[in-house]
């Protein structure tokens, strides 16, 4: 319009091609859901959808505190490698403290909050580097990341740890409910007395991992969209001039939020030992672009500014669902790799090329 | 008064150029600490295995000058090696001869290497996708394509020369009774054998030609201007004239190439072919050694010498560290310190200074 | 009436060359002040020590009738002096409202326990504010890189506004607007000064001083070397000022 103000009506595309592609991920996930239900065997039993997940525990768990190092502007490459310092540290807190005559649960939950607060001090140096130093964030990251794998392999002397306590396998694969379809449900342990032939139609429903990182997410979904820490994160990620100026302390915020990110590591590392009854320096290497990854096809963009946790869990249930349903179907699993290459630079693409599709009003 | 203002002036000169200053100590501290760091057969054994990682930073070097990055040079290495090996064995069992089957194998792994930098070059050049995303996106694939073309396992069973010429040098020597190019001697017995002092082995030619040529093409061509140009603001080059896209592109293609021949040559050092193992090392490594040498992240600084030298730091430090005793995992603690070390000091310069204010 | 800001005898040097030489400069409350010089003569450098970016190596500046002694930019907002720059520090990826209240916004209590960002008050406030400088911009939760230039700068003005500034200066605020919303924007300043508030503008674009500016105070190298009522003088003299031609310099000497 000539007078230079844009009539903010949409004039676009009508609404529902619009939502469509607004939603494209959350589409994306169950045309995924749909095609392994049809090919694949058993692919929607409770037991299997349930596996998906667990299985995406990992990669939800550090792709959130990516979320808010990424709306920030920056990016975290060490989480992989702080998972695996937090793993080690977990696992040998464990051990020492039962070795010292406490009780198997005090050495569990003594270990794991240990290895949390431990692990927030990798996030509290890049921190300064980044926002101190002003050291670029993927570099400063970098450089942790080769940190903190060298003082987890030293700390565990290169082995996996072993001797833990057998609670945390307990509650690690544990589930919040059994259901005997008709007669019992319980808490956190199979019914007692029951016959062989009734405990193999017991249901368990929701692990307990996921219970746990479900909460957290949900507590940090919470605190990125509706509080003045989420705020201030996006604005820094806008503008971190505009945020100086406003004035935000911006130096304090961003050391926050990378140790936000290193909490989530860490808490990921935690739920490894729960889970594998071992600490191991390597234990999130594998998954650590995967985080990057699930942010990006969750909606938000590398330069900052935008993104959600809800995008996060669906980019991160979409990769746990193609691995699962490549397992089901039998495919194996290097084409992940490709697949989830080809989805990363989709999602990007059309975030290009269909702005208006990610905003919101 | 004079000699307060040299003395400033030799520190500003040694600080801008502070990795040289920094190998240099490495050398020495090394050679002091522990006797067998200095010595040819450890020497020779450094620059024998740093082809690898000088050919992949070296590419990784004009993306980054570019104001980019590429995540993917590990695993397109892999690939390549994977499938110009597989070309190698298949031909030979075939019955070609030998030389039929490595010309081949090796020219079309290094056709099959222009691929993916084509494609990543194209999403950041006309997609304008983000290059952190497109190259990560292309290790997906790359290391996909690897795994399923070799299900997991090493390439074997290749015309034997290969291993050969991997592992030849440019002269051999028997102190005090031999020495000729190209040939070892005829008929050594194994006394012999243990004495044969190998010089330059070929790979490490090989490599010093090509980033010797590449280094030139960065520097003193128009090509190379305009990287750094287009690094130092892609705006302003595309004003001048530039065509910027079709010069991105090209520059992934180089540095996908580059990560070809680094597969190649895996090839023939290794006498196998094989994917390159998870995790981003590779690339990480080769990024931290560009940004050590004098690159910035953001583009328009750095150059093949300083990589070179970058990647020679990090190579000397985990030998030596070894040498010592000293355990791998203290490797990457250092390497993690030098990188932020670097770009710290990389801040604190007049220039940044200057840019700041 | 007591000048709003006065500043006396204020120089700043960087290394061998002085940016601002022994300028004196007064604001009334109320008024509209163009600051006007050709590059590098020290109009930036000077607001900037107003704004509290810069520290004056010699001279006082004085504020309400206080000296003002700042240590930081965030002094300066303390005491209610704005500065909108050219790139007007705002967060594209956030709404109208949100960049209002960035860094001060207010919250209320999800389930009596956690604060959370108080939307409707912000909202409700925002609107109240841009009726106030009979701003129009449809939608409040559009966010700022849907809102065209001259709105942004309403954005910007209003947040100021809306923290009770006791001085504003602007920088460039016409600068990269199309014809028409240059118009909108000095109806604004027009509006502004209704209201009593003093501000500063920094610009080249000398229909736009004539148009709201009551007093132009003119820089060249460093040092203040005019001051005209804008009614009682021309935009010819005041080019001839900027730029230092002789007649302009023969005729301040006989002032």
């Amino acid at each position: 319009m000539p007078d230079g103000s844009r009539s903010l009506a949409s004039s676009g595309p009508s609404s529902p091609v619009l939502w469509i592609g607004r939603n494209w991920s959350l589409l994306f996930l169950l045309i995924e859901l749909i095609v392994f239900g049809v090919f694949g065997l058993h692919f929607f039993s409770a037991e299997n959808l349930q596996n998906i997940l667990v299985a995406s525990t990992t990669v939800l768990l550090l792709g959130v505190g990516e979320t808010f190092v990424i709306i920030s502007g920056g990016i975290d490459l060490s989480v992989g490698f702080v998972m695996g310092f937090a793993a080690v540290n977990c696992a040998k807190a464990m051990v020492l403290i039962q070795g010292a005559g406490l009780p198997e649960w005090t050495a569990v939950l003594l270990g794991a909050v240990a290895a949390v607060l431990i692990g927030l001090v990798p996030g509290l140096v890049n921190g300064l580097l980044v926002a101190r130093l002003n050291v670029p964030p993927f570099l400063a990251t970098f450089g942790m990341y080769g940190i903190a794998y060298g003082f987890s392999e030293i700390i565990s002397n290169n082995t996996p740890i072993s001797g833990l306590p057998a609670l945390s396998g307990t509650i690690g694969n544990g589930y919040l409910l059994y259901i005997l379809p008709g007669r019992f449900v319980r808490l956190f342990g199979r019914p007692d007395g029951l016959a062989p032939l009734e405990l193999r139609r017991v249901i368990p429903v929701v692990p307990n991992i996921v219970v746990i990182s479900l909460a957290f997410v949900g507590v940090f979904a919470f605190v990125l969209a509706r509080t003045r820490f989420g705020q201030h994160t996006y604005a820094i990620g806008g503008s971190r001039d505009a945020a100086v100026r406003a004035g935000i302390n911006v130096t304090r915020h961003l050391t926050r939020v990378y140790m936000l990110s290193s909490f989530f590591a860490s808490v990921s590392g935690v739920i490894f030992v729960l889970r594998y009854v071992t600490g191991r320096a390597d234990a999130g290497s594998a998954r650590m672009l995967d985080a990057v990854v699930a942010v990006v096809i969750g909606g938000a963009s590398l330069y900052g500014g935008t993104g959600t946790v809800r995008g996060t869990l669906i980019g991160a249930l979409i990769i746990a669902t193609l691995e699962t349903g490549m397992v089901n179907l039998g495919i194996p699993t290097f084409n992940r790799y490709i697949a989830i290459g080809v989805i990363l630079v989709a999602a990007v693409l059309i975030d290009q090329f269909f702005p208006e599709l990610i905003e919101k009003e | 008064m004079q000699t307060s203002r040299a003395v400033k002036r030799l520190m500003v000169f040694l600080g801008e150029r502070w990795a040289i200053v920094f190998l240099i100590l490495l050398l020495a501290v090394f050679s002091l600490i522990a006797p067998r760091f200095f010595a040819v057969r450890n020497f020779s054994n450094i620059l024998y295995y740093s082809t690898t990682y000088l050919l992949l930073a070296a590419g990784e070097t004009f993306v980054i000058v570019s104001g980019g990055i590429d995540l993917s040079v590990g695993f397109v290495m892999g690939m390549v090696s994977v499938a110009s090996s597989m070309i190698m064995r298949d031909l030979f069992a075939a019955g070609f001869s030998q030389p039929a089957c490595m010309l081949i194998g090796a020219v079309a792994g290094l056709i099959l290497g222009l691929i993916p930098g084509l494609i990543s070059g194209m999403l950041v050049a006309r997609f304008r996708v983000p290059p952190f995303i497109a190259t990560l996106g292309m290790y997906g694939v790359a290391n996909g394509v690897a795994l399923n073309l070799s299900r997991g396992f090493p390439i074997t069973f290749l015309p034997p020369r290969v291993g050969e010429i991997g592992n030849s040098f440019l002269a051999y020597v028997l102190p005090g009774r031999y020495f000729g190019f190209f040939r070892r001697p005829p008929d050594m017995s194994s006394q012999e054998l243990r004495e044969l002092v190998g010089i330059l082995p070929t790979t490490v030619i090989v490599t010093a030609v090509v980033l010797a040529v590449f280094a030139f093409l960065l520097v003193r061509t128009p090509f190379g201007q305009h990287t750094y140009a287009i690094g130092g603001s892609r705006d302003a080059a595309m004003r001048a004239g530039i065509n910027v896209p079709g010069h991105l592109v090209r520059i992934y293609v180089i540095s996908s190439l580059f990560a070809a021949f680094a597969g190649v040559l895996y090839v023939f050092r290794a006498g196998i072919g094989n994917f390159t193992t998870m995790s981003a090392s590779y690339e990480l490594f080769a990024i931290a050694a560009v940004v050590i040498g004098g690159a910035s992240l953001f583009g328009g600084k750095g150059g093949i010498g300083g990589t070179a030298i970058g990647v020679l730091i990090l190579l000397t430090l985990e030998n030596g560290l070894n040498i010592i005793g000293v355990q791998a995992f203290y490797r990457y603690i250092a390497t993690g310190v030098i990188l932020i070390l670097a770009v710290v000091i990389d801040q604190l310069s007049p220039e940044q200074e200057a840019i700041r204010a | 009436m007591e000048p709003i800001l006065r500043v006396q005898n204020l120089t700043k040097r960087f290394g061998g060359l002085t940016a601002v030489d022994q300028v004196d400069m007064e604001v009334m409350p109320g008024e509209v002040v163009g600051l006007l010089g050709d590059n590098g003569a020290g109009k930036s450098t000077l607001i900037k020590m107003v704004s509290g970016v810069y520290h004056p190596d010699e001279g006082q500046i004085f504020f309400e009738g206080e000296e003002l002694r700042l240590g930081s930019p965030m002094d300066a907002l303390q005491r209610g002096i704005e500065t909108l720059y050219q790139d007007l520090a705002l967060a594209e990826n956030l709404n109208v409202y949100a960049n209002i209240f960035l860094g001060r916004e207010p919250t209320t209590r999800f389930l009596g326990l956690i604060p959370v960002l108080d939307h409707e008050h912000m909202h409700g406030e925002a609107k109240k504010v841009l009726e106030r400088l009979d701003i129009d911009i449809p939608s409040l939760r559009s966010k700022i890189k849907n809102l065209s230039g001259g709105q942004r700068q309403a954005v910007a003005i209003s947040r100021s506004i809306y923290w009770n500034a006791r001085l504003l200066i602007m920088d460039e605020p016409t600068a990269a607007l199309g014809v028409a919303e240059q118009k909108k924007v000095l109806d604004l300043v027009r509006t502004l000064r209704s209201q009593d508030i003093p501000i500063i503008i920094i610009s080249h674009q000398l229909y736009d001083i004539f148009a709201v500016c009551d007093r132009l105070v003119i820089m060249r190298r460093g040092k203040k070397v005019a001051e005209r009522r804008t009614k009682e003088t021309t935009p010819d003299e005041v080019v001839g000022l900027i730029i230092g031609s002789e007649l302009a310099e023969r005729l301040e000497g006989a002032d």
